[in-house]
């Protein structure tokens, strides 16, 4: 197995304060990594240096042994990174498949030209396009509804949709911040089994976020553990599950009362 | 997709259609001359409406200065008529050209900023560009305004035939409608395909536009050059239905103008434009009578918009008169459309 995402001791100040600290990652090719952590530990900042929304402070990010630094979001994905986003960002005025067929513009093969008159060029492409999303659209089962404005799909599916969205970007690599926020158990069940599904299917590596614990120690093949934006613990659910920093953060130290 | 009504032979036909009567009704006077060029001058305001559109309702950019645009594109058109002795239709086009150059300047440092640079900068174009073209004035007539800008009939061919005179308003309202309709199918064309999707995701959200693989950067630089082409086009066509240019022609006001007309037809929706442009235009000579108090009359009927209808008249959909009529075939032809992907998903 070889590295595929790697990031060296990335840190990040907002002002004087230190969002993250000396933050490394090694994702091996086909892995599935939670990152986990407390409100406020420093996940989603994480995920913003990767996709080059934040600049590192210091640190170097790299993919395939390219630099990811001072790349802009859109570059980052053209290497082969997609996200999603906490709170979710749709393009929410514009159709369910719109949505999905943005993902798709940068490798879009026909020219302003044929934009501009429709030419038959735009229309096979068109298409094209409109079939491959239809195909993404049905694996996640929201496939009924492609021509509702995004706004307007049930939060579970808009959830559902964000990944689509990321995945019709055809990346190597997939970040998922919090997929199942806002799911009730079954459902989050369910998503867990599918976000496996789509890391086989598409040979993807993903990193997912997650602040509740027992969410992915089922399906991560290895955790890592951010606190006020330290790396406390990384290992295997079974090792991360029994670190006391861990059991710390997440449940706070015993504090003897009337001493 | 729904387009595949064959809509497009009937919109053709509809569009020849009307215009050839209303250019029928001018010529032999059931449309007067006046009324003539209040229409061919609502079409220019649509025009410069559609292109402010594209930058301010669809890239979600706010644009303060296109009197500016419109500005350059009528001296340049003007300018290369007269001085360089070009065909008029070349001369518009050369204001496009022109004026989407000021475009690039400007969009370049400004688009790479969030938030309401664009705005700002703008703005301040608009009034700067009206004082150097005072100060220009072996080019521009400076403070005097420049006169004899041609019709768009050429000089030789009054001079040969005198009565080519009385074709002028006809022409004009055909050049300029012609040119309306054309902006609306290239623009809406745009709208309707990858590129346009790109352009609007920025509207819709920025940065999950750019973690989505869209230069968000280049998009609002696409969208505002070719909004400050169509603002120069409808600068030339203005120049050669008025044949006279001042600065002051082109001041902050006329900027409002176009934004109220956007704003009112609903942004993000080309047909409401076309609407909006058309009445407001009209409104504007019908309420003559009342001088400077109908300048009360624009805002209160915002207000009035804004309580009622915040989206504007058309909000962000589109009007489409094929949509009317094939409404019984088009249903069955949707039918058939979602039967046909079921059948192909399956």
């Amino acid at each position: 197995m070889s590295i595929i995402l790697h990031a060296e001791k990335i840190s990040i100040e907002f002002g004087g304060l230190k969002a993250v600290t000396d933050f490394s990652l090694s994702l091996n090719d086909g892995e599935l990594v939670g990152l986990i952590g407390p409100n406020g530990a420093g996940k989603t900042t994480v995920f913003n240096m990767l996709t080059g929304v934040y600049l590192p402070t210091s640190g170097n990010i790299s993919l395939s042994g390219k630099s990811l630094l001072k790349k802009s979001p859109h570059q980052i994905n053209h290497y082969g990174i997609a996200r999603t986003f906490q709170n979710i960002r749709l393009f929410k005025e514009m159709t369910v498949l719109e949505n999905v067929m943005i993902s798709m513009h940068a490798k879009v093969n026909y020219g302003f030209v044929s934009a501009l008159l429709h030419l038959p060029a735009y229309k096979a492409e068109e298409k094209k396009m409109r079939k491959e999303a239809l195909d993404l659209l049905k694996i996640f089962h929201i496939d009924g509804k492609q021509d509702e404005l995004s706004k307007n799909l049930p939060y579970g599916e808009q959830r559902k949709l964000e990944i689509v969205r990321a995945l019709a970007t055809h990346p190597k690599v997939l970040l998922l911040d919090e997929p199942a926020a806002g799911m009730n158990p079954q459902e989050t069940q369910a998503l867990m089994k599918l976000i496996r599904f789509v890391r086989d299917e598409f040979k993807l590596t993903i990193l997912l976020i997650e602040h509740d614990m027992s969410l992915v120690m089922g399906i991560c093949e290895r955790i890592l553990v951010l606190d006020y934006g330290l790396t406390i613990a990384s290992g295997s659910a079974a090792d991360v599950r029994k670190n006391p920093l861990v059991i710390k953060a997440y449940l706070g130290e015993e504090v003897e009362f009337g001493a | 997709m729904l387009t595949k009504v064959r809509s497009f032979p009937l919109l053709l036909v509809l569009t020849v259609l009307i215009i050839g009567v209303i250019a029928v009704f001018i010529r032999i006077g059931v449309i007067n001359d006046y009324a003539a060029q209040i229409l061919s001058f609502a079409g220019i305001n649509v025009i410069i409406a559609l292109g402010l559109n594209l930058i301010t309702g669809f890239t979600g950019q706010l644009a303060l200065g296109h009197a500016g645009f419109m500005a350059i594109g009528a001296y340049a058109a003007a300018v290369s008529v007269m001085q360089f002795n070009m065909p008029i239709f070349v001369g518009v086009i050369i204001g496009g050209i022109v004026t989407s150059v000021f475009g690039l300047v400007i969009g370049f440092p400004t688009l790479r900023l969030k938030g309401d640079y664009l705005a700002i900068v703008t703005l301040a174009f608009g009034e700067i560009i009206r004082v150097i073209l005072v100060n220009m004035d072996a080019l521009t007539g400076g403070a005097a305004g420049l006169k004899g800008v041609p019709y768009f009939v050429s000089k030789e061919t009054i001079e040969k035939n005198p009565n080519a005179i009385l074709w002028v308003p006809v022409l004009s309202f055909i050049f300029i409608t012609l040119s309306v309709v054309i902006v609306l199918a290239l623009v809406h064309n745009l709208l309707n395909s990858s590129y346009g999707r790109a352009i609007i995701s920025v509207r819709e959200d920025e940065v999950a536009s750019g973690s989505m693989g869209v230069g968000t950067f280049r998009y609002k630089m696409i969208a505002f050059i070719i909004s400050a082409f169509i603002a120069g086009v409808g600068g030339g066509l203005y120049a050669f239905l008025f044949n006279y240019l001042n600065p002051t022609d082109f001041n902050f006001i006329r900027s409002v103008d176009f934004l109220i007309i956007v704003v009112f037809g609903g942004m993000g929706s080309l047909t409401g434009t076309i609407v909006a442009g058309y009445l407001l235009t009209y409104l504007q000579e019908a309420l003559r009578f009342l001088q400077d108090y109908r300048l009360v009359i624009y805002p209160l009927l915002l207000i009035i918009m804004m309580i009622f209808r915040p989206g504007g008249i058309l909000g962000s959909r589109e009007f489409s008169p094929t949509r009317l009529i094939h409404l019984k075939s088009f249903k069955k032809a949707l039918q058939r459309e979602t039967a046909a992907e079921r059948e192909e998903t399956k």
